[in-house]
């Protein structure tokens, strides 16, 4: 068999660049595991010799990084549950319904996803001054629904669901809200799976937005208060890592459990990434 | 409409187009739109040479490889980018101890000061963009590889056609579609470049030698408080990023049909 010959190159090229791309998680745990001396040794120790939490117990001890992380979730989270909602419901529409002006919209909808985010972050930061919501919890979750990309998700599956079910619900004179409560939401659950995890995903990560909005730090998520850890000169590096460590760690996870409906969400909604 | 105002904390009336023109004559704005033009080209054109690389190594194995390596290259990708910047600062760092220079020292070659240097620190950036493999690209020209149609390849093989042969005349080619949405999704990405940027320089690096629009934006508005100004500047932004998308429905439409 010539794919066996041919494939162990390939492989060992493959492995080489996962490792790669990987190698920054790798040592950002190793940092963060590793005693402050080793941190600042010379030449750095690719494999550790000696693995230690205090690094851990300093930043726990120091730091409100578990507020932080729970600040996250409640965003995250908040954002997401209103995506499932408002997303599948104009998915819906957009795939399945009738009505005027349903291309242009759709087509005003999908083009905003070109636009930059931080092109609006200006008009975003004066509406919610105005709105008296800078420094609270819904001045970020707010602008966090105008976001179309999981419209888009959810137009392209329901599309693809067969309508049959739908008219024979309706000939037995089921309202419009029952047809989505019991018919398009329980057939959307693969969709809604991958939605729930891009947009928490994405969430989790936000940075630009929460900086500018959130004032007090007893607010910010953790990537937020993760920043305002570096100093202009002096780092606590093992500190940092340590604190990256931790907010990488619930992604990391949630990758492994969910992976295929990141992979699915890609091939369905484009890249972020 | 801010960016037509002198809009600072309070108040801003109309001022036309000065704001415009106080950027076309600002060496910084300058200096921004320079290291954001040149970061999304040589980052833009590694990650579309990579991703096509990587998936059509992929292509040729069998599903439960391919479920795998998909997977490997998207994970790196699930963090966010203030993460990862952290530890490519911690990576590219000045010192002796970072890991950026243990390497270069191993090629017994001098260290570097990296992001401590107005000559490198853009470098630096960039080097660490283009060291992530784009997984996201991976999985969709992956996805694009599947479904090209047989039959092509099969009359190439009658006419005695290798494998790179077949790569670079029927494989690249008919990848035309997905390349030119992943060359738009990543011009108009790396166009908003500014984690990087804030995290691994302090927001511009010495001399503003990383600085970035979307940094300046960020710095004119809400560290500065020039709010007009800093919207002019995301006007500039909208514009280029229109630009892109503008040029690649040009060429989706004037596409041939195979």
């Amino acid at each position: 068999m010539s794919s066996i010959r041919s494939g162990l190159p390939v492989h060992v090229v493959l492995l080489a660049a996962g490792l790669l791309s990987l190698f920054p998680l790798y040592w950002l745990f190793l940092t963060s595991l590793s005693p402050t001396q080793y941190v600042v040794r010379v030449p750095p120790e690719v494999v550790p010799r000696e693995l230690t939490l205090d690094n851990y117990q300093r930043l726990f001890e120091t730091t409100p990084i578990v507020r932080w992380l729970v600040n996250t979730v409640v965003i995250a989270g908040v954002i997401t549950a209103f995506h499932l909602l408002f997303d599948s419901m104009a998915g819906y529409a957009f795939a399945k319904r009738r009505f005027p002006g349903k291309d242009l919209m759709f087509w005003l909808v999908v083009s905003t996803l070109t636009v930059p985010a931080q092109v609006t972050l200006i008009p975003v930061f004066f509406i919610l001054r105005t709105l008296g919501l800078l420094d609270t919890y819904p001045g970020v979750i707010v602008p966090g629904l105008a976001d179309v990309f999981g419209v888009f998700l959810m137009k392209q599956f329901i599309q693809t669901l067969p309508s049959e079910l739908e008219h024979a619900a309706r000939l037995d004179g089921a309202s419009e809200w029952q047809v989505y409560t019991r018919i398009i939401l329980p057939l959307s659950k693969p969709a809604l799976a991958v939605l729930a995890i891009f947009t928490f995903n994405r969430y989790w990560n936000a940075f630009i937005f929460p900086l500018v909005i959130l004032r007090d730090p007893a607010k910010y998520p953790v990537q937020v208060g993760l920043a305002t850890l570096q100093g202009e000169f002096n780092t606590d590096f093992g500190m940092l890592m340590t604190g990256a460590a931790v907010a990488a760690l619930p992604m990391i996870v949630v990758f492994f459990a969910f992976q295929r409906y990141f992979i699915e969400g890609i091939r369905v909604g484009g890249v972020k990434g | 409409m801010l960016s037509l105002q002198s809009a600072r904390i309070v108040g801003g009336e109309f001022i036309g187009l000065q704001n415009f023109v106080t950027l076309a004559e600002d060496p910084v704005f300058r200096q921004a739109l320079g290291n954001t033009v040149l970061y999304s080209l040589v980052v833009v054109a590694a990650q579309l040479t990579l991703a096509l690389v990587v998936a059509s190594l992929i292509q040729p194995l069998g599903p439960r490889s391919r479920t795998f390596y998909r997977a490997l290259f998207y994970l790196p990708l699930v963090n966010s980018a203030i993460l990862i910047a952290m530890v490519w600062r911690w990576i590219f760092n000045a010192n002796p101890y970072g890991l950026a220079n243990t390497v270069l020292g191993a090629f017994r070659l001098e260290p570097l000061l990296w992001i401590g240097s107005s000559d490198q620190a853009l470098a630096a950036v960039i080097l660490s963009a283009v060291l992530t493999i784009p997984g996201g690209g991976v999985v969709l020209y992956s996805a694009a590889m599947s479904s090209l149609p047989r039959e092509l390849y099969e009359a190439a093989e009658v006419e005695g056609a290798g494998a790179l042969t077949k790569w670079w005349y029927i494989t690249v080619p008919l990848l035309k579609p997905t390349t030119l949405y992943l060359l738009v999704i990543y011009t108009i990405l790396a166009f908003q470049v500014f984690e990087r940027v804030y995290v691994m320089t302090n927001g511009g690096g010495p001399n503003n030698a990383t600085i970035t629009i979307v940094q300046l934006i960020y710095s004119t508005a809400f560290q500065f408080g020039r709010y007009g100004l800093a919207s002019a500047m995301a006007v500039v932004l909208f514009i280029m990023a229109v630009a892109v998308a503008v040029v690649q429905f040009r060429s989706l439409r004037s596409d041939v049909e195979y």
